[in-house]
């Protein structure tokens, strides 16, 4: 997935104007989607009845797409009498079709979903609960990190089947280092060694970490870096806001800091961190695991890419996931569902193909292989694997975190003092999580 | 005629009565319905609030009350910068282009040329020429010493740039229906200002723009609502930024509609802008009325 489409996601292009909010939803009131099938084995012994078409949803639109093509199309091969029919659309239209479709019936039979939708689509009936795939799969806690586990928990069921993880990650373009005086093979680790590093590339006119007012990746960074100080973005039960806590401030003055310290210019606009990375007039970045496969295909660029440094005194990074989940069908389709059981048990066990898409996969099996270890970048950033935060399995909870996006890009932008953006934004997303409550009942 | 009964009329209206009611009417009506309940069209219940949803908007405490107003107050300040122009750029061309000259037709498609292309592609393009950074505009004002602008992070650059950016677009658009116009003013008018010793201001400001009044309400009220309605460009340019200052009011209506899922809230945002654009335009068209001496 490419950065591109997964900003919009959160921009949210959706259709264009009143008109549809007016007319878009009008199928909808009969949305009461069918009872979850009986479900046997979970797709672990396969598939013997009557052929099935399945379709599948997903937004790879980015250079992931042609990976899981691929393994859409062995599987095909090797299951004669399913067809599993792949859509590809830009996640935002994607968020806000998937719910639609399976309203009127005419959902797919299976989906991919970031982690942090899966609460809300669970919540709001558009997908199954799938424990028995997780049994048939044999996946146990034990198999994914802790926080990859619980965040494909709702309400005590199971509604994704994680398929990978995508940590953001510290890129960093060695010629510049080189120049500073720094050794590329020991990029800066520690809070300490950064501030040294940075100083270094700031005494031969570079400026070292471009900070972006925008959620890629700078919402991301200033995350990362709360937990590193020891916050939380919300309280124990999620009912209220705590990311304007010391540890928030701290996060976001550091980030922030970048630009009146020097160590980044000011305006720094969508993806010109990166961009400037790759021509060479920034040092580091922290980006997505994604990246990689952008910077592979620069030639010439000379560059690394290592765990998150510890500014905070705790790891910790951000992160997102891919799971698989089943919509639910109006009609229930036994074998449909059967079949849909059995493809993503298949993907499931093939990660290591995606993994090389730019990807960390899921199952702690896949991880350890000597295969996996072969990919070193994909490798060194599955290293952060127990130090991952997602947001809670909270439906709704993308609506809170959106005000957190407003508040990173004022400070960043140097319009407004990071304390008191953080303290703004906290008051209107804790409206939005109390109406969130009584939206879902939660 | 009247040998065919009371029902032909209403016979050559049913084609378009019937595409009217089931896409405008009924989902207008749907929305003033689902206006006034908590509507999420995959939740089962969908509760009865009454005004609430209205009322809320009213309310500075309510969690929807903040995000719509500053939509709103975005939408109103691109509609007021960008209304000028997109009226008066056209005209001007409009003018120039009904001249003679060799290469007319060209360069009436290269000024509509523009027009033709999606809102996605512009906004791609125009990242890339504002970037604060990498942009070619900033490092062509480089040349006259103009220190970066952050033409999408900084205001007011925001909003010139997104002013400006609708207005490359789409003035190729009015322009022609500007022309149109002019092709239906009579020349005899023209040469009777000409016997009469006009010169060309005053043949301009006494021929063309009377002549063209009709056209120019039309102009102004579609681009009104056009501009009221822009979405994609601060979208995709400035993303809302900095801060919501260019988040306008369709955008907080399609996140709270689709995003966050409050059918209910979002319509209750649409019918208050419906109404505030009906009224706009109303006190356009008073204003610009044909006045009888």
């Amino acid at each position: 997935m490419n950065t591109i489409n997964r900003r919009l996601v959160l921009g949210g292009i959706g259709a264009l104007g009143a008109a549809g909010i007016l007319a878009g939803c009008g199928e909808g009131s009969a949305g009461k989607p069918g009872a979850a099938p009986a479900t046997g084995d979970g797709g672990a012994k396969g598939y013997e009845g009557p052929n099935v078409e399945l379709d599948f949803w997903n937004g790879f639109t980015g250079g992931d797409g042609p990976f899981m093509r691929k393994l859409v199309d062995q599987f095909n091969t090797e299951h004669p009498n399913v067809k599993v029919k792949m859509t590809v659309m830009q996640w935002s239209d994607y968020y806000t079709k998937l719910p639609t479709a399976v309203s009127s019936g005419r959902g797919p039979a299976v989906a991919i979903m970031h982690v942090d939708s899966l609460a809300t689509n669970a919540a709001r009936n558009v997908i199954e609960p799938l424990d028995d795939v997780a049994k048939a799969l044999e996946l146990k806690q034990e198999d994914f990190a802790d926080v990859v586990w619980k965040a494909g928990e709702y309400d005590g069921k199971r509604y994704g089947i994680p398929l990978d993880v995508h940590p953001l990650g510290f890129f960093y373009n060695k010629t510049l280092m080189t120049q500073a005086g720094l050794d590329p093979a020991k990029p800066p680790a520690t809070a300490d060694e950064y501030a040294a590093a940075l100083d270094a590339l700031k005494g031969k006119g570079i400026q070292g970490h471009w900070a972006t007012p925008f959620t890629f990746t700078g919402v991301l960074s200033v995350q990362a870096l709360l937990w590193q100080y020891g916050g939380q973005l919300f309280n124990e039960d999620s009912s209220k806001t705590v990311w304007h806590e010391e540890p928030g401030v701290k996060a976001l003055t550091w980030f922030s800091d970048l630009v009146k310290n020097g160590h980044s210019p000011k305006n720094v606009a969508q993806d010109a961190d990166n961009i400037a990375v790759m021509n060479g007039k920034n040092a580091f970045v922290w980006n997505g695991i994604w990246n990689i496969n952008t910077f592979k295909e620069k030639k010439g660029l000379e560059w690394g890419v290592a765990p998150l440094p510890n500014i905070g005194g705790t790891k910790a990074a951000w992160a997102g996931s891919h799971q698989f989940c089943l919509p639910k069908l109006k009609t229930p389709d036994q074998n449909k569902s059967t079949a849909a059981r059995v493809f993503v048990n298949y993907v499931s066990q093939k990660s290591l193909e995606w993994a090389k898409g730019g990807q960390v996969p899921a199952r702690k099996q896949v991880r350890e292989s000597a295969d996996f270890k072969a990919l070193t970048d994909q490798a060194a950033l599955a290293t952060q694997i127990d130090d991952l935060h997602f947001p809670p399995p909270v439906p709704g909870i993308g609506d809170a975190l959106a005000e957190l996006n407003k508040a990173v890009n004022e400070a960043v932008l140097q319009k407004t003092d990071p304390a008191k953006a953080l303290a703004d934004a906290a008051a209107r997303a804790d409206k939005i999580l109390e109406a969130n409550r009584k939206k879902y009942g939660a | 005629m009247r040998g065919h009964g009371r029902a032909t009329p209403y016979l050559f209206l049913a084609p378009y009565l019937v595409l009217f009611t089931v896409f405008v009417l009924g989902p207008a009506v749907f929305g003033l319905w689902m206006s006034l309940h908590d509507w999420d069209f995959q939740l089962p219940g969908k509760p009865f609030v009454g005004l609430q949803n209205y009322k809320d908007l009213f309310d500075p405490l309510s969690a929807t009350a903040e995000p719509f107003w500053h939509g709103m107050r975005a939408t109103g300040i691109f509609t007021i910068a960008s209304v000028p122009f997109l009226v008066a750029v056209p005209l001007g061309l409009a003018v120039l282009l009904n001249r003679h000259f060799p290469g007319r037709t060209f360069f009436r498609a290269v000024y509509f040329a523009p027009y033709v292309l999606g809102v996605a592609v512009i906004g791609l393009m125009f990242r890339y020429i504002l970037d604060t950074t990498f942009g070619i505009l900033n490092a062509f004002l480089g040349i006259f010493g103009v220190p970066e602008i952050g033409w999408t992070t900084e205001q007011p650059y925001a909003f010139v740039a997104l002013v400006a950016v609708t207005v490359w677009w789409t003035t190729g658009f009015n322009a022609i229906i500007y022309l149109a116009g002019l092709q239906d003013i009579p020349a005899e008018q023209y040469e009777a200002a000409e016997l009469d010793g006009a010169n060309g201001w005053q043949k301009f400001r006494n021929v063309t723009l009377p002549g063209l009044r009709p056209v120019t309400v039309f102009i102004v009220t579609i681009t009104l609502l056009a501009s009221a309605n822009m979405f994609g460009q601060a979208l995709l340019i400035t993303q809302g930024g900095p801060g919501d200052t260019t988040t306008t009011a369709l955008m907080v209506i399609t996140d709270v509609g689709f995003s966050q899922f409050r059918m209910g809230q979002a319509a209750a945002m649409s019918y208050l802008l419906a109404l505030c654009l009906a009224v706009v335009a109303l006190i356009t068209f008073g204003l610009m009325r044909e006045r009888k001496s």
